[in-house]
């Protein structure tokens, strides 16, 4: 079978589980326009390849690989959006489409390439956010001014503040964004390196409120998605 | 008088500088308990030991490296105007963050007292602190103060007046960063050795390898090539850390905070959580915390209706029992005009103007305020702020002005802009009293309600507007939240006064010769000439009645005082036998939308320009005029 396959099963689990994370056999079969017997198939193959835990009746839901894999592909897919809406300016509704197919096909390597290229945006053009790259970088800025592509990479798993836990601890690894934006979080304390925790957020994707070196901050939720964190002991 | 010596308050925001600077100089600076009180500096007079000494209280500041307008004002104070000494006020309870701005002052060879602030709540919370220590690490004089007890703060004072006459360079600092960036600080020193530009060596070279904007300026007009020099060294230090210099000496000077932090403090970590942890748990839960902020706010809407009420009865009793009752123009001038005027304008301020202080006084002071920012932060993104922008908003429930001066804590022109603009919409104390004193006592208490609920529903449509048509975006929330405390009954009382005074001292005088002018033109027919050449407008579109045209006119200098002239204008106290129910709601609708008080639009012009201050104004005339009429046609359905 395919990498490229496997790939849109991987896809296809992530966009359509539910909050437990599972996705129904016969909705993938749905969504992917095959057969239910030949879905349970691909699923107890892709099991064996660690990227899913199958139950039958239930569905599959994605392990820790397989959930890495749809981040590379997310994030490849809406660099290429960015990419083909502001260079090629093709209209918003064809750039999904066309991603869907690019994705499978660029290298690591020109993923890094291309997000240097973009300036290192943070969002597509439909507002989804990208996830952030593995590389051994604490912020944009540092990379964006290499003339080169360096495919260091982190060797520990990296998530946002916002998907910390109240009470969690967690070291300051990467800030994403501009210049005047981390200078002011660096006065306030959120240097990289530096252990947080998250005290409590307000609902509908509101504010943060953190505790760093012993204050207590608030954040907006647009700011803390820029922050990203190792979480302590992992 | 001659000015022996000038100090200057800095420091991190809401560590006490405004409360150190009414202790030393008597004034009533505004003080409470959340960051951004303080926006503009402040100057006061202190004699000590027969020197006349002049202190500064600056607007908190993180850094010299500034973010937002106010900040502005800080950094340009102490670097430029060169004050005798600095004080810098240090929160003891938050020791390493406020440290990381020592270490800037150390840096800009300042003259420096510390005056390590707050340090009975330290106590409380577990805190140590070694003061001795502190002073031999840092290398200059510490000082523990508790500034709200007055403690410690004269202390300050002489430890600066024995930092007078030093030579500058005992002034230099001997705390150092790393070695890499020691290295390279040295050399952009020496580069610098025979220039000079006003700023010491050590810290103009820091602030070449941060890539400053200003100081960069400053010397590539004279030496581009020391700018250049120090471009490579900064891009040398990134990429041996792999971070923008200017993060790599933020984190320097944190590390060298937190090696301080560790040498002088010892903690106690509290077994069980605080009061104030467990009262942030409730007013910050995700639904109980709007509950109660719901809750909080319709009561002192409800308690004030009521005690205003009660107030204006009480006044009106007493008063009323003096009425001479004589008949003629001098006596109806004297009575109706200046005694009316008079015991009606001291009702509104009773009833109304002074216990909404009170009430504000109190929310301000506990620390309620930066919990509103944190619950409203999201539902403030849909009129394009954050959440900062709720505390000059509810600065604005008690007066406009102050409020759009507090704007200056949003970080971008735009945020700005919105943050006043809706400022002026706010339900001001003045514009309450007339909402609850004509709607409220005489329609209804629930009309009173829907009254705020329309004008907040336009606060959020002309948000959204805004929003949407002017270019930029919000920069989001970065805040700091501080803890609970109890109330000080003082201070409450004091800032309450310090507010209320202007009220007693211009707006009565006014409120009573205004009374005597329309009461002399009631009198002489004068009156109806002015009411009916307004009469398209009042009576025939908003359908009210021909008396109030110029009241609109006089509620231009203060709206409160339409309220109270409503009674002299229309010749008696009872305002229900000249007024249906509909057109005191239609009237207290225009009143509290048709234009910023004459206060409110000065403060505009100062902060946005003219320009923009006069569309404003031009915009709610339209828009009140607009929505009273339409108001007045639906009503009349209904009732």
């Amino acid at each position: 079978m395919p990498q490229e396959h496997i790939e849109e099963y991987l896809e296809a689990i992530y966009d359509i589980a539910g909050k437990d994370g599972t996705a129904k056999t016969t909705e993938i079969a749905e969504h992917l326009h095959n057969a239910p017997a030949s879905v349970t198939e691909v699923f107890q193959r892709m099991e064996r390849n660690g990227l899913v835990h199958y139950e039958s009746h239930k569905g599959a839901s994605l392990t820790k690989k397989g959930f890495k894999i749809v981040m590379k592909l997310k994030r490849k897919h809406r660099l290429l959006e960015v990419f083909l809406a502001r260079f090629l300016h093709l209209s918003e509704e064809k750039i999904h489409d066309q991603a869907c197919k690019m994705e499978h096909t660029i290298s690591d390597e020109t993923e890094i390439a291309l997000c240097k290229s973009l300036g290192g945006p943070t969002e597509c053009p439909h507002g989804s956010p990208i996830p952030p790259c593995n590389l051994d970088v604490k912020n944009c800025e540092e990379c964006l001014a290499k003339q080169t592509i360096t495919l260091e990479k982190r060797e520990k798993e990296i998530v946002t503040i916002t998907s910390l836990k109240p009470g969690q601890k967690a070291k300051i690894v990467f800030i994403r964004g501009g210049r005047g934006a981390i200078q002011r979080l660096c006065d306030l304390g959120l240097t990289n390196g530096t252990v947080v925790s998250i005290v409590r957020s307000a609902p509908l994707k509101g504010p943060l409120e953190i505790c760093v070196r012993g204050c207590k901050l608030v954040i907006g939720r647009g700011i803390a998605d820029k922050i990203f964190v190792q979480i302590e002991g992992s | 008088m001659k000015i022996d010596l000038v100090l200057a308050l800095a420091g991190n925001a809401n560590v006490g500088k405004s409360s150190i600077f009414n202790q030393l100089t008597g004034l009533g600076q505004v003080i409470g308990n959340w960051p951004g009180k303080t926006v503009e500096k402040a100057e006061g007079m202190l004699v000590h030991h027969g020197k006349n000494i002049k202190i500064i209280d600056l607007p908190g500041i993180y850094s010299l490296s500034t973010y937002s307008q106010e900040e502005i004002v800080s950094r340009d104070f102490i670097a430029l105007e060169h004050p005798d000494v600095v004080i810098n006020v240090v929160d003891a309870t938050a020791l390493e963050r406020n440290l990381f701005f020592t270490l800037q002052l150390l840096e800009m060879e300042a003259p420096l007292v510390v005056s390590l602030n707050l340090v009975d709540v330290a106590k409380k919370k577990g805190l140590e602190i070694d003061n001795k220590k502190l002073q031999e690490l840092l290398g200059v004089p510490v000082v523990s103060t508790v500034a709200t007890k007055g403690i410690g703060v004269h202390d300050i004072v002489d430890e600066s007046l024995a930092l007078v006459g030093k030579t500058p360079s005992s002034f230099q600092t001997k705390i150092r960063y790393g070695a890499e960036i020691e290295k390279r600080i040295e050399k952009l020193e020496n580069l610098l050795s025979n220039i000079d530009i006003g700023y010491p060596k050590r810290w103009t070279s820091i602030k070449l390898l941060e890539d400053d904007s200003e100081i960069v300026k400053l010397v590539d007009k004279q030496h581009p090539d020391i700018v250049i020099a120090a471009k490579i060294l900064s891009e040398e230090i990134s990429h041996i850390h792999k971070e923008p210099c200017s993060a790599v000496i933020a984190s320097e000077r944190y590390a060298v905070a937190v090696r301080i932090v560790n040498e002088v403090q010892t903690a106690i970590q509290p077994a069980k959580p605080s009061i104030g942890e467990q009262l942030d748990a409730i007013s910050m839960h995700s639904a109980g915390g709007y509950l109660l902020m719901f809750a909080i706010m319709l009561s002192i809407l409800m308690f004030i209706s009521f005690f205003g009420g009660w107030i204006a009865e009480a006044i009106h009793n007493l008063f009323e029992g003096f009425n001479p009752h004589m008949v003629g123009f001098w006596p109806d001038l004297a009575w109706n005009g200046a005694m009316i005027g008079f015991y009606a304008a001291l009702s509104v301020a009773l009833g109304f103007i002074l216990p909404f202080y009170l009430i504000l006084g109190v929310l301000e002071d506990s620390g309620y305020l930066p919990k509103i920012a944190y619950l409203m932060d999201k539902p403030c993104h849909a009129i394009g702020l954050h959440g900062k922008a709720c505390m000059p908003f509810l600065l604005a429930f008690g007066c406009n002005v102050p409020a759009c001066v507090g704007c200056r804590i949003m970080e971008t022109k735009r945020d700005r802009f919105i943050a006043i603009f809706l400022s002026t919409l706010v339900p001001c104390s003045a514009r309450t009293a007339v909402i609850l004193g004509l709607v409220g006592a005489f329609v209804g208490v629930q009309w009173a309600i829907a009254l705020y609920i329309i004008d907040f529903l336009l606060i959020l449509i002309i948000g959204k507007i805004l929003n949407r048509y002017l270019p930029g975006m919000s920069v989001g929330i970065i805040m700091e939240m501080p803890p609970y405390r109890t109330p000080s009954g003082k201070v409450v009382i004091k800032q309450a006064w310090n507010r209320f005074k202007p009220f007693v001292i211009t707006a009565i005088p006014l409120i009573v010769g205004g009374s005597i002018v329309i009461e002399t033109l009631r009198i002489t027919n004068v009156l109806s000439v002015i009411s009916d050449a307004l009469s398209p407008v009042t009576v025939v579109w908003l359908g009210l009645p021909a008396f109030t045209g110029f009241l609109f006119i006089f509620g231009i200098l203060r709206k409160e005082a339409s309220l109270v002239l409503l009674t002299t204008a229309a010749g008696t106290l009872d305002i229900r036998s000249v007024m249906s129910p509909v057109q005191m709601i239609v009237f207290a609708l225009v009143i509290m939308i048709y234009i910023p008080c004459v206060a409110t639009i000065a403060a505009m012009v100062r902060e946005i320009g003219w320009k923009r201050a006069v569309y404003i104004t031009m915009f709610e005339i339209g828009l009140a005029v607009f929505i009273g009429g339409i108001a007045f046609r639906l009503l009349n359905v209904f009732m």
